[in-house]
């Protein structure tokens, strides 16, 4: 009986994933040789959080194609819905494994149910609409995260609007989540390795849900949304899906990140639109709806800011450049029909025709 | 009551600043139909200009805002030059990150030149602070200059627009760009004096504000410029009465927001309601309805 040949998706599928694992295995390699400064140890979570915030992102930038500007939010609800869980939890749960997967389970969920909250009124917008609006949920969901005061003593919960005095607790009390200073002691559960199974299931959730009647629903909406109506896709509810399951992913990167930091605060530079900008740069140099493109960028673009530190002042200037380089080169039409000329393949194209010529 | 009146015309104040803004985000959204998230960033490379100017140089202030004006004019015309007349044609995302990684780079240029430090702006009004109703309200020489600065600037944008042959020309173009090239207007001239207006404005608007508000930082503009678009969708993005009323009213929501809900929450304040408008008029207040055609 003859092997069927792999399908050209499952092929390009277990291309993307086989890159992740081989990229785990050499970072273990180089590691244990010691050739990793520990600069780059401390950015290699940081990377795994970005690559999830990436896939997902692109889930419904690429996919659903809906310029979401907000996907930072959904992180900040994962990472501190997860990070109260496991501080209030580090005593009565020491298996460090289960509470950290019990966390995921939560910062998944709270970021699900609030992505399913603001995608019901938000995807009722259009384009540039509907992306100033995620930006201000995204802002909204910092903000308020920043005057919540939560305590707990022998009496119960206790939350506070104004600051930590007013929650009127016993003596005995502790301050959970402290405002614009976060939470404090989170357990450090997060490591490379969960970094990469959390990307691997990324994927896997992403890939499966983009290659099945659901992702063929959703790209229909994208490409034509009334003809996609006309033949009877639900729009509302598979755009819902997508954004919801996005938000949840998200949620998932925001566990990860509040896992790796004693100190979890939200503040403009971490869960602002900043950062939501910053995934979508990945998102978009990385190629739009592709997926394999969102995970190079996303490392490339983070190592990169780390590799020019030689520049030092200049490398942030740098970078504005390269971006701006690259989206010229890339997508205007003059860039294109340059990289059409000088392709690999239309040189050797041209090659052979001499040769036929000759 | 004394206290609601001047923190309304504290609002007003804001809120003009945040419409002059807008007019540059809602006047290149409508022609090139771009969010021009650079913009904001314009406006902190013109308070730096007249901080140079006036605080460094020792110069008039009225000198050093018509250095900034210009300054900023010529910005704004080589910016669109280089990074997003290449990219005229190409899609909405590719523009967007362009104009991130234009923003990215003004705020390291300014960076790299003044460091990171917050500089004291010297306010460039000289007025004497108006007393009203025996001193139970002071209105300063800012406020009084930024709102008849946005008045003046709403009334001469409005005609410019409506009278002059470069403004229809604008009007066109932002129409339908295609038929204003058959009908023999220049569209990319069109678009490079949209954004020359659209960036003395912001240099304008970055004098007002830095008056007001005599922080300078690299990353003074951001946070305004993000309002200003809000008040540009708010109003109607495209629409210049809807940039002006937007700008407005955020700026009121706002100052009240800090003044009696809490001063932490204002931005989510402002923020909200956005949402809420939106929900109720999706494409702003006056924004205009565009019918989907199968």
């Amino acid at each position: 009986m003859k092997v069927k040949a792999l399908n050209k998706n499952t092929k390009n599928n277990l291309i993307t994933y086989g890159m992740v694992i081989l990229a785990y295995v050499v970072m273990e390699i180089l590691m244990k040789a010691g050739m990793v400064s520990s600069l780059l140890q401390g950015l290699l979570v940081p990377l795994c959080t970005y690559v999830i915030l990436a896939v997902s992102l692109n889930l419904v930038v690429g996919i659903s194609g809906e310029l979401s500007l907000g996907h930072a939010g959904f992180m900040c609800v994962g990472a501190f819905a997860s990070a109260f869980f496991s501080n209030y939890t580090k005593e009565a749960l020491t298996v460090s494994g289960l509470r950290f997967f019990l966390a995921i389970l939560i910062g998944a969920a709270a970021a699900a149910l609030f992505g399913f909250l603001i995608g019901i009124p938000v995807l009722r917008l259009r384009g540039d609409y509907l992306a100033i609006v995620t930006l201000a949920f995204g802002e909204i969901i910092k903000n308020v995260i920043n005057v919540i005061f939560l305590g707990h003593d022998s009496k119960g919960f206790h939350i506070s609007f104004k600051d930590a005095f007013s929650m009127n607790m016993e003596p005995d009390g502790e301050v959970l989540i402290n405002g614009p200073q976060g939470i404090t002691g989170t357990p450090h559960d997060s490591s490379f390795l969960i970094g990469i199974i959390l990307i691997l299931i990324t994927l896997f959730i992403v890939i499966n849900m983009v290659n099945s009647r659901t992702g063929r629903a959703i790209m229909a909406i994208r490409d034509n949304r009334i003809a996609a109506e006309s033949v009877g896709i639900h729009i509302t509810k598979y755009k819902l899906l997508a954004f919801t399951v996005s938000a949840s992913l998200a949620g998932v990167a925001g566990v990860l990140y509040a896992h790796n930091l004693s100190t979890l605060a939200a503040q403009p530079k971490n869960f602002g639109y900043n950062m939501s900008i910053m995934i979508l740069v990945f998102v978009v140099l990385g190629g739009i709806g592709n997926i394999r493109g969102s995970i190079i960028a996303a490392v490339v673009l983070t190592l990169l800011p780390e590799l020019l530190r030689g520049l030092n002042d200049y490398r942030m200037l740098m970078y504005a450049i390269v971006l701006i380089a690259t989206m010229i080169f890339t997508s205007s039409p003059g860039g294109q029909a340059f990289r059409e000329r000088y392709s690999l393949k239309a040189l050797l194209g041209q090659k052979k025709q001499k040769k036929e010529a000759e | 009551m004394m206290g609601f009146i001047s923190y309304l015309v504290n609002g007003i104040s804001l809120g003009s600043v945040y419409a002059i803004i807008a007019l540059g985000y809602t006047m290149v959204y409508g022609i090139a139909k771009m969010l021009n998230f650079a913009h904001g960033d314009v406006i902190m490379i013109g308070g730096f200009v007249v901080f140079t100017a006036v605080s460094g140089m020792g110069l008039p202030p009225v000198i050093g805002v018509l250095i900034s004006v210009v300054v900023c004019t010529i910005l704004g015309m080589v910016i669109e030059r280089i990074a997003y007349k290449p990219l005229r044609g190409a899609s909405k995302l590719a523009v967007l990150i362009t104009a991130i990684g234009v923003s990215y780079f003004l705020q390291n240029v300014a960076l790299l030149i003044y460091g990171s430090n917050t500089k004291s702006f010297t306010s460039v009004v000289s007025i004497e602070p108006l007393s009203l109703a025996d001193g139970a309200i002071i209105i300063s020489g800012e406020t009084i200059v930024t709102i008849l600065a946005c008045i003046v600037i709403m009334i001469a944008l409005t005609s410019f627009i409506k009278y002059s042959k470069s403004g229809r020309a604008m009007l066109a173009v932002s129409e339908d760009s295609g038929a204003a090239q058959l009908m023999g207007v220049n569209v990319n001239a069109t678009i490079a004096l949209t954004f020359a207006i659209g960036s003395a404005l912001a240099a304008i608007a970055g004098v007002l504000l830095c008056s007001s508000y005599p922080a300078l930082t690299p990353y003074t503009g951001a946070m305004p410029g993000i309002k200003a678009f809000v008040a540009a969708v708010f109003g109607g993005i495209g629409s210049i009465p809807g940039a002006f009323i937007g700008g407005i009213l955020l700026g009121v929501i706002e100052i009240l927001g800090k003044a009696y809900i809490s001063s932490q929450l204002a931005d989510a304040i402002v923020f909200a309601v956005l949402i809420i408008v939106l929900l109720v008029k999706p494409t702003g207040l006056l924004g205009k309805q565009i019918q989907e055609k199968v």
